[in-house]
């Protein structure tokens, strides 16, 4: 029995022998993207660190975040982050089409969850003066956390395409490899949020 | 294949318990790592500038944890192609992250002390 991981990180294991061929590269290829992404969002934490001090007179980190906004949002993230392992276990040893849903259900509530408060923090934000457009400090902000905002979107988005055709075509090699590779993009999104909480909101309100 | 459960090997079924714990574990750390930093900016107990360096450095812990529980990344010899492609994206990102604020900063100091937070 070939029970040992031939190849890197998340996988389906010898149980899905078809599909665990396929995502070998897949996975892999869609690591290096992942990779070349994690550099578009560090250069942007490195341009948001250099224009701290570029506020232009306008509100700074204290007078527009909010801790508590940004604690539930962590915590809505960070617990659609283990309801998708959950989704991943599910998928890789029962094989269990109602439990694998339930829990990629549970994930994409958490999902909109998230965003339905970042999307209220930026309104708040731009109600007390700080649009986009006010300073070079809200600038690089607002090109740093909407874009973090914009990929968890995109992502919930793959999810829903991927439930649906888990209902239509069940669960095929392709749309187990796909759910394999959104499991990558989920859990580096909320690892992205971890530089956010921490350098923005928690070092800005500090 | 889509519906119905099947009966897990007995190896399969230890490497699912496995797994399960690795998750929940990994929630358990992640949350403390998170609940940490978050009380201490609430409570505002420390100074400013040991507050900093503990929210960062609870940051790189709670990422290797991500990394470690969440995307199954460690030291086996299986993940050696995925972490060395990790390790080296973060060293080109080191370089130009790093590159940028020493070069930046060090304009703001000689030239635009006012830019400086």
């Amino acid at each position: 029995m070939s029970l040992q991981r031939r190849h890197p990180g998340l996988n389906l294991g010898a149980a899905h022998q078809e599909a665990d061929d396929a995502s070998e590269v897949l996975v892999f290829g869609f690591w290096v993207f992942m990779m070349s992404d994690l550099i578009v969002f560090g250069l942007l934490f490195a341009t948001y660190a250099t224009m701290l001090g570029a506020t232009a007179g306008g509100p700074g980190p204290r007078d527009l975040f909010d801790l508590r906004s940004a604690f539930v949002e962590t915590m809505l993230l960070l617990a659609s982050s283990f309801t998708f392992g959950m989704a991943s276990l599910a998928l890789k040893y029962r094989r269990d089409r109602g439990r694998l849903l339930f829990w990629l259900g549970l994930t994409l509530a958490l999902g909109a969850g998230f965003l339905g408060f970042e999307v209220h923090d930026f309104l708040a934000m731009i109600a007390k003066g700080g649009a986009p457009s006010r300073s070079g400090y809200l600038s690089a902000f607002f090109a740093l956390v909407p874009l973090h905002g914009l990929h968890v979107t995109a992502a919930s988005l793959w999810l829903v395409v991927l439930t649906v055709q888990s209902l239509v075509f069940g669960l095929d090699t392709r749309v187990k490899t796909g759910l394999l590779r959104l499991g990558i993009l989920w859990h580096f999104l909320d690892l992205i949020w971890i530089g956010i909480f921490s350098f923005v909101y928690l070092a800005g309100l500090a | 294949m889509s519906g119905g459960r099947q009966e897990l090997t007995p190896e399969a079924a230890r490497e699912r318990v496995q797994e399960l714990r690795a998750c929940v574990w990994g929630l358990g750390l992640a949350l403390l790592l998170t609940l940490v930093p978050f009380a201490l900016v609430a409570l505002g107990g420390l100074p400013r500038q040991p507050t900093l360096w503990t929210i960062g450095l609870l940051a790189l812990v709670q990422i290797v944890v991500h990394f470690r529980f969440f995307l199954h990344i460690d030291l086996s010899r299986q993940k050696r192609e995925d972490l060395q492609l990790i390790l080296f994206s973060l060293l080109i990102l080191l370089i130009m992250v790093g590159g940028t604020l020493w070069i930046i900063f060090d304009l703001y100091v000689r030239m635009m002390p006012a830019m400086l937070p």
